[in-house]
């Protein structure tokens, strides 16, 4: 089965929903959301509203930083971050609060974790940015292959049975066979913000009978994204760095 | 995880093992059925034993990964994997030939045979690399030759795949290869230049041509590295009748900055397959080692060199095509002064591309053709003489520039048949102007661009009006 996995929305309906039209053409017929449908972007409600939708399907979804931070007010995010988010706090209705308050922090399946950030402590939000905390994340899991997003970049992680870490950039459409011997991490790039200088938006499209992930990536109309982040009165700088990917 | 001790007729996965064909240190070859009808298949089982070396294991685990990805002649064809937690194995397409290691009791071999025989096993590299794989352990052992000629590249164990995760590379720190055949940036843990692949092919040439391996045996780290600061015996030192352009690409070869070698595999097939057009540079000339003086430079002052960064497989192939233009002579200026304007555009981007033009020199079919004209002079010299001066404007260093004057009843077949055995990347070709003999035997251009497996780019001069 093909299973499309998608990080770091950011309320951006323009990417979100070029990306799903992408997996969907591309025979996905599940999906995952490891979090983060808010913030930055200007359809916060569209985006959760997308994401319900989706649950009510059977996906499978679990909360991000930004989604917490809508009911529980957090300190340590940019100044950006804080105004876009309560922004968003005003936008969204009851409903969608409340489904993001109860996401939960980590979800499994057969032997895939999904969880927004670093594992070994889904609540403090950490980032993987590099092969100790992929290797931290890994061994506080019993999971043979962990998604995660948070940190807008793609990367592919993994700890083989002598205890060594490999890590890698994956390249656009490439499959990379999850070979049974090692256990991986998988970070998904943004679909709504991508920092890895490529604007087009970045989701993951796993093949669970061929044991093989393609890291996608979907371009999108940028500057209807930007022009609506415009519109709402946020912070102009979250609408210029979706075109340089950044 | 224990394994019962496999034996003929055991059934793995469909596969019947029939016969064990080799049994080395870190693995069996089996010859394997399955169905009737199915092609002569291998069944290679890692031996993984309590304490076993990983290397075995992650070896193993990067065949599994890059084998179902290669393709084309000059690898053997992946037929099925097994799981790891049941019993890993790969099954392949058997070859029918045999290896180059049993001709180690032969050599040294006639130059003209080790030269074809590099010809092979350098387009077999450059097959592989544009399938973005480094192989990194090139050696008799692992070179086939198919009954149809191709040489094949057998044990992606050591390879290194520029689109799929490394698992070597941060596996182990020491260096993985065979001795005598790796390359200096291998030893010093980089593995992702393809022209490693050539420093190994070079060893080979040099072996093959004077039966004396360049740096010996020497299997410890301290042995390996003598080779960064020590150049081997130059050939013809070992050999009198050592051919100069022999010499020439294989010192090249071993060039011990990658940089210095031939810019891709394809471009040193080019060079071992047209040695009358070999650049002769000090290379060939040399009869004796360096001195000691700069041997001790060159151990001591490393600093002078650049930090050799990450090699891009793509990016360097893509930097360095063979371009060929064919150029008819006879045409007009116009037509002529328009191939060498595009020709100079797209050298212009790329200053590791290299330029082979091409002449069709047209023979009938019947008729006995002489090769001299009336006056008694060769026609074939003054065509070489006309194609470097038609190329002489563009100011091409000469290991940039060929000249080739192909004999053929049909042009089109011949420039066609020139691009595909020299692995032309792109062809520029003139268009001729509607005239009688093109209504008449059809438009070469026409032909070329349709059937060519490379890029084609068909020029006209610039309009009139």
């Amino acid at each position: 089965m093909l299973i499309a996995l998608f990080a770091d929305i950011h309320a951006n309906r323009q990417a979100f929903s070029a990306c799903l039209d992408d997996a969907r053409a591309r025979g996905a017929r599940r999906f995952v959301l490891l979090g983060d449908y808010v913030g930055y972007g200007a359809d916060p409600e569209w985006a959760v509203a997308t994401t319900m939708a989706l649950v009510a399907d059977g996906a499978r979804a679990v909360r991000g930083n930004h989604d917490h931070a809508v009911s529980k007010p957090r300190e340590s995010m940019n100044v950006e971050a804080t105004v876009a988010i309560e922004w968003t706090r005003g936008e969204l209705g009851k409903p969608a609060r409340d489904f993001l308050a109860c996401l939960p922090l980590t979800a499994t399946e057969e032997d895939r974790l999904y969880v927004h950030a670093e594992a070994s402590s889904p609540e403090s939000f950490g980032y993987v940015a590099s092969t100790a905390d992929a290797a931290r994340s890994i061994q506080a899991t019993r999971a043979q292959v962990t998604f995660c997003g948070h940190i807008h970049r793609p990367a592919v992680y993994s700890l083989s049975a002598a205890a060594k870490m490999t890590a890698f950039t994956p390249v656009t459409d490439v499959p990379i066979p999850l070979l049974p011997g090692r256990r991986w991490l998988i970070v998904a790039g943004s679909v709504g913000q991508p920092r890895d200088g490529n604007p087009a938006a970045s989701w993951l499209l796993l093949d669970t009978a061929k044991r093989e992930v393609t890291f996608r990536r979907t371009p999108y109309d940028v500057e209807a994204a930007a022009n609506a982040i415009r519109a709402k009165g946020l912070p102009p700088s979250l609408a210029e760095r979706l075109s340089r990917g950044a | 995880m224990v394994k019962p001790t496999l034996e003929p007729g055991t059934v793995i996965d469909g596969f019947r093992l029939e016969e064990l064909i080799h049994r080395g240190g870190m693995a069996e070859l089996w010859r394997v059925t399955r169905a009737v009808g199915d092609p002569p298949m291998l069944m290679k089982v890692p031996l993984i034993k309590e304490g076993s070396d990983p290397a075995t294991i992650v070896g193993f685990e990067m065949e599994q990964m890059i084998m179902p990805r290669l393709s084309g002649p000059h690898v053997p064809k992946f037929i099925a994997a097994g799981d790891f937690a049941v019993q890993p194995h790969i099954v392949m397409e058997r070859i029918g030939g045999t290896s180059l290691l049993p001709r180690l009791k032969e050599l040294p071999l006639p130059y003209a045979e080790v030269a074809a025989l590099g010809v092979k096993i350098a387009t077999a590299l450059d097959a592989l690399h544009r399938q973005h794989v480094v192989h990194l352990d090139i050696k008799p052992s692992n070179i086939v030759l198919r009954p149809t000629g191709e040489a094949v590249l057998l044990d992606y164990g050591l390879s290194h795949h520029a689109q799929l995760p490394d698992l070597m590379q941060e596996e182990f720190r020491v260096p993985f290869g065979t001795a005598p055949y790796m390359s200096p940036e291998q030893l010093k843990g980089d593995r992702t230049d393809p022209r490693s692949d050539q420093f190994a092919l070079g060893v080979l040439l040099y072996f093959f041509s004077t039966g004396v391996r360049p740096f010996g045996e020497g299997e410890t780290l301290r042995a390996m590295r003598r080779r960064l600061w020590r150049d081997p015996e130059p050939p013809r030192k070992l050999r009198a009748d050592y051919p100069p352009w022999l010499q020439e690409i294989v010192l090249r070869c071993l060039e011990v900055e990658p940089s210095w070698r031939y810019p891709t595999a394809a471009q040193l097939a080019f060079a071992l397959g047209h040695p009358d057009q070999v650049k002769l540079t000090q290379r060939s000339e040399r009869m004796s080692r360096d001195s000691f003086r700069v041997v001790m430079r060159r151990r001591f002052n490393t600093d002078l060199k650049q930090a050799s960064r990450k090699a891009d497989v793509t990016a360097q192939l893509a930097s360095a095509p063979i371009v060929a233009a064919a150029v008819d002579i006879s045409a007009d200026a116009s037509l002529n002064e328009a191939l060498r304007v595009t020709t100079r555009r797209i050298l212009a981007t790329l200053p590791a591309a290299r330029l082979a033009c091409l002449n069709v020199n047209r023979v009938h079919r019947l008729a006995l053709d002489t090769t001299l004209d009336q006056s008694g002079h060769s026609k074939q010299i003054d065509r070489l003489v006309a194609l470097r001066a038609w190329a002489e404007p563009l100011k091409l260093d000469g290991a940039r520039l060929t000249v080739h004057v192909l004999e053929a009843v049909d042009p089109a077949d011949a420039i066609l048949d020139f691009a595909r055995s020299n692995t032309i990347d792109h062809l520029l070709i003139g268009a001729r102007d509607p005239s009688f003999t093109r209504s008449l035997l059809g438009s070469v251009s026409a032909k070329v661009a349709a059937e060519a497996g490379c890029s084609v780019t068909i020029v006209r001069p610039p309009r009139a009006d």
